[in-house]
């Protein structure tokens, strides 16, 4: 945040404070959080599109960027993204399968080569390459856009491949079309998938694990059926208590979080989620809570940020199955 | 890697998908619109009739462009031989003007041109450098826009001396900084979209990012702000030229014959003032043709 | 508010010493020894070794540099080498005249542009629009020297309506002196009124063509009262760019001045080059790019006052 007479640094945005994870090979891990949590922000410093103030990327046991690891342009071929706004994401100027022949291409493979798999791709997503092909992005819907992007994302040959909020702006019914789309090529290519959404449902469907993060920083992570059935940081619970629901056994009492969010250059000390949180004390503005298993013992991969997750366990705003 | 799959759309889910193969490209619906537009269509007539009567000029011409007589100076329009009359030394004007053309014509798109390719190439860095590229190259222009452009011009040409390469000189300085400012402002714009930042994350180099997604989406914009450019060009170095910084008489050229004749408006006022008139018709023709050429993209960005 | 003018201001600084410098590379890439281009030739020696010393023509460039521009600050732009009077007091007079014509060309031709602007915006695909956008486009397209001397030949030699040239004699009052302005007047504005007028027109377009004058047509409003809403969203840049324009009608109103024989900063300025008289071309060059530059500076606060926006 730039301002002043000389257009000093004044304050900072943190968008992303001390978030550290893994994902491991094969797997779906959803990142949840509302909006300006930092899931995008994350996600951008991961390809390197933002450039991190401190901390490090390694992938396959490799640090990017360091000198016996792997360069940004070498984790660009094994990552991918693909984006929200389906039509910004494509060159209004350039045909689908030229836009999805454009990587390889670039990175050395011969046009006709490219053309060949970028066609292949189309037909890969659902797209007939025969009807597709030299369409421009304004021509197809929001449905046939999205799947150009997967399609474009899948040419570098990925291993990984991260969905920023990738089906949100889909109507419900191709939103399915599409997560069945998304899971056949996963099974196909041995994919590894970082999804993520503020969209508590899909997250559940599609996920092995779940990240949460809460502004900023992650304040619970877990296999998503742990994540789902027992909740354990009070943002999560309010989250999940707050989904909107047809069943009428499970109306919502009392309404989960309370005050408004916190103004993001000034987060509140300690813990973030405290100005929000009915079960805060003393010791949350003081210390920040570390993400760790709980003292239970029940689910070691279960982990919390809270210095008292146990103080509401038996309280009536956990979401039942 | 190779196998088709049958997960075709449902036609119904489709939005406004046709059966056609494929769709025309930019720019030939940008061609197709322009065709529609009736005046875009006859003011690009003119103008390519203005562009081949100077480069035809031996052909258009009646009389040599130099050769005078003296005995038959300022002679009205509709004389007999000489159907826009005559100049101050006895030159057919009618010759003297289509040659002026010449000259003309080349002080409209010489300085724009030349501006283009260095204006843009420093406004395109600008645009997509960002940081203190970016605060550099445009302080710099910052300096040069302080000048109103005549009196940099002027002052360019009043300094260094006249002539044709001067006034060239100077007038391509004076749309350098303009030149650079759109393209810095257009490319600012794209480089914020979507699919820059995805195509930064397919890990191609910068040069590849600008010559296949930046320069595509930027030159329109950038083309139709140059063409709108030319006119003022040609107005400009005609300028110099009548106060006497340009080209130099015996020479043929619009405002250096509107200068010569400046004097004869108290004896043939319809014949001094047909130099000016061609510089005016030129200009206009340039200035619609940019409207139609903009309308046209605009149009097409919004079907 | 004030930080933005805080840093508005700061930021013209260096644009000032960028145009100071300019003008005093270009004396001295001019070819010539700039002794004989600075100090009047019939000059007393006295007066030239005062010139030297002052402007210090011996000493390494930065130097002169900075002599020449302490001295420009205080007023003292040296001597004109033409007829060796004070390049100031010549210089001032020929803005003050310069400034009428620029002044009353402004009014003229932006209101007229405002107007037609209007009318071609509320009435666009009809004749009144392809009307009026004609003139605004035959405004920018039109060499004015060349309408200027068209002007001259219809009211000064087909008929004797006007004076042809010049600003009449000494100690006439404004009002005598209102014929000689006339044809100067309408001369320079019409580049203003074309200006304008484009830019209003599409302005007023885009703002027809959003959905809330949509919305408030639907509501019932005539076209009275609508015109209100289109004014205030058309006005931010329609004043930007008139501040613009008459920065421009100063520093470029030299073509109209020497066909009207107007003796402006102009026409000194092209006096000045035919005589090759250098320090009266420098001191014309610095002073009118300095008052575009400070134009320029009170048009983007004014802009920013108006519209908050703009204060990033």
């Amino acid at each position: 945040m730039r301002g002043g007479l000389l257009n000093r640094r004044v304050a900072t945005v943190q968008a992303v404070d001390d978030v550290s994870f893994s994902v491991a090979k094969g797997e779906v891990l959803g990142i949840v959080g509302e909006s300006g949590c930092g899931k995008s922000t994350t996600a951008r410093l991961l390809m390197h599109l933002i450039a991190p103030d401190a901390g490090e990327v390694i992938f396959d046991g490799e640090p990017v960027g360091a000198p016996h690891g792997i360069t940004v342009k070498e984790l660009r071929r094994k990552m991918q993204m693909v984006f929200q706004d389906s039509y910004a994401s494509l060159n209004p100027r350039m045909t689908i399968v030229e836009s999805i022949a454009y990587a390889p291409r670039m990175h050395g493979m011969p046009a006709a080569a490219s053309r060949q798999r970028a066609e292949a791709l189309l037909g890969q997503v659902g797209l007939n390459p025969s009807q597709f092909a030299r369409r421009y992005p304004h021509e197809l819907s929001g449905g046939q856009r999205q799947r150009v992007n997967i399609a474009r994302a899948l040419a570098l040959e990925p291993r990984l491949v991260i969905l920023d909020e990738a089906v949100s702006a889909l109507d419900k019914s191709i939103e399915a079309q599409v997560l069945n789309l998304l899971r056949d090529l996963k099974d196909r290519y041995n994919l590894t998938y970082l999804f993520i959404s503020h969209d508590l449902n899909v997250v559940e469907y599609v996920s092995d694990r779940v990240l949460v993060m809460y502004l900023g920083r992650v304040v619970e992570t877990g296999p998503v059926d742990s994540i789902y059935l027992r909740p354990r940081h009070p943002y999560t619970r309010a989250l999940l208590a707050a989904k909107p629901t047809l069943d009428p056994d499970r109306r919502t009492k009392h309404f989960p979080l309370t005050g408004d969010p916190p103004n993001p250059i000034n987060p509140p000390s300690g813990c973030r989620f405290r100005t929000r949180c009915a079960f805060a004390t003393a010791v949350c503005a003081e210390h920040v809570p570390a993400l760790a298993p709980p003292t239970d013992g029940e689910d070691p991969w279960h982990l919390v940020a809270c210095h008292l997750p146990e103080a509401q366990a038996n309280t009536e705003t956990a979401h039942a199955r | 890697m190779g196998e088709v799959t049958t997960l075709f759309l449902p036609k119904a889910a489709d939005a406004s998908v046709s059966a056609q193969a494929a769709s025309p490209g930019y720019w030939r619906n940008v061609r197709h619109h322009l065709q529609r537009d009736p005046i875009t269509v006859a003011v690009t007539l003119l103008l390519l009739l203005i562009i081949a009567s100077a480069i035809f000029a031996p052909v258009f011409a009646t009389y040599d462009p130099y050769q005078g007589n003296i005995l038959t100076r300022l002679q009205p329009i509709g004389t007999p031989g000489h159907w826009l009359g005559t100049d101050e030394t006895g030159r057919d004007l009618y010759s003297r003007l289509v040659y002026g053309g010449r000259l003309s014509l080349l002080e409209g798109v010489i300085p724009v041109s030349s501006a283009l390719m260095v204006g843009g190439f420093l406004g395109i860095v600008a645009g997509y450098a960002g940081g203190l590229t970016n605060s550099l190259i445009m302080r710099t222009m910052d300096v040069f826009y302080a000048f109103p452009s005549v009196l940099l011009a002027i002052a360019i040409c009043g300094i260094l001396g006249n002539g044709f390469v001067n006034s060239m000189f100077a007038l391509s300085i004076v749309f350098v900084p303009p030149l650079t400012r759109i393209s810095e402002t257009v490319t600012a714009q794209v480089r914020g979209l979507d699919f820059v930042e995805a195509a930064r994350a397919s890990g191609t180099t910068t040069m590849q990012i600008i010559r296949y997604h930046v320069l595509s989406n930027v030159l329109g914009p950038i083309l139709v702000y140059a063409t709108s450019l030319i006119s003022i060009s040609i107005i400009l170095a005609a300028g110099l030229s009548f106060l006497g910084l340009g080209v130099n008489p015996p020479s043929a050229e619009w405002g250096v014959m509107l200068n010569s004749l400046r004097q004869a408006i108290y004896v043939q006022p319809y014949v001094a003032a047909l130099p000016g008139l061609m510089i005016f018709v030129t200009s206009m023709c340039f200035n619609l043709m940019s409207d139609g050429l903009r309308s046209a993209m605009d149009v097409r960005l919004n079907t | 508010m004030l930080l933005f003018t805080a840093r508005r201001l700061l930021q013209t600084v260096p644009i000032l010493f960028g145009v100071s410098l300019v003008v005093f590379a270009l004396v001295h890439m001019a070819p010539g020894n700039p002794i004989d281009l600075l100090v009047p030739p019939e000059a007393s020696p006295q007066v030239i070794a005062q010139m030297k010393a002052t402007f210090g023509f011996d000493k390494p460039l930065y130097v002169q540099y900075l002599r020449w521009l302490g001295h420009a600050l205080t007023g003292d732009f040296g001597l004109s080498v033409f007829n060796a009077t004070p390049v100031a007091g010549q210089l001032f007079a020929a803005l003050g005249n310069t400034l009428w014509l620029a002044l009353l060309a402004a009014l003229l031709g932006f209101s007229l542009g405002t107007l037609f602007g209007l009318i071609a915006g509320f009435n666009q695909g009809r004749w009144p629009d392809k009307l009026f956008s004609a003139i605004t486009t035959a405004g920018v397209s039109l060499p004015h020297y060349w309408f200027a001397i068209v002007m001259v030949m219809v009211c000064s030699v087909l008929h004797n309506w006007l004076p042809a040239e010049g600003m009449g004699d000494e100690g006439l009052s404004v009002m005598q002196r209102l014929p000689y302005m006339i044809m100067p007047v309408i001369t320079l504005s019409l580049i203003p009124m074309g200006v304008i007028g484009r830019l209003v027109r599409a302005t007023v377009m885009e703002i027809l063509n959003q959905e809330f004058v949509g919305a408030l047509a639907a509501k019932g409003l005539t076209f009275r009262r609508i015109l209100p809403h289109v004014v205030r969203n058309a006005a931010p840049p329609t004043l930007a760019l008139m501040g613009l324009q008459f920065g421009y009608l100063l520093g470029g109103s030299i073509l109209v001045e020497t066909v009207f024989n107007w003796p402006g900063a102009g026409n000194l300025m092209n006096l000045a080059i035919f005589r090759r008289d250098i320090p009266i071309l420098q001191a014309t060059i610095l002073v009118l790019a300095t008052f575009f530059v400070l134009l320029n500076l009170v048009v983007d606060i004014a802009q920013a006052a108006i519209d908050p926006r703009i204060r990033r």
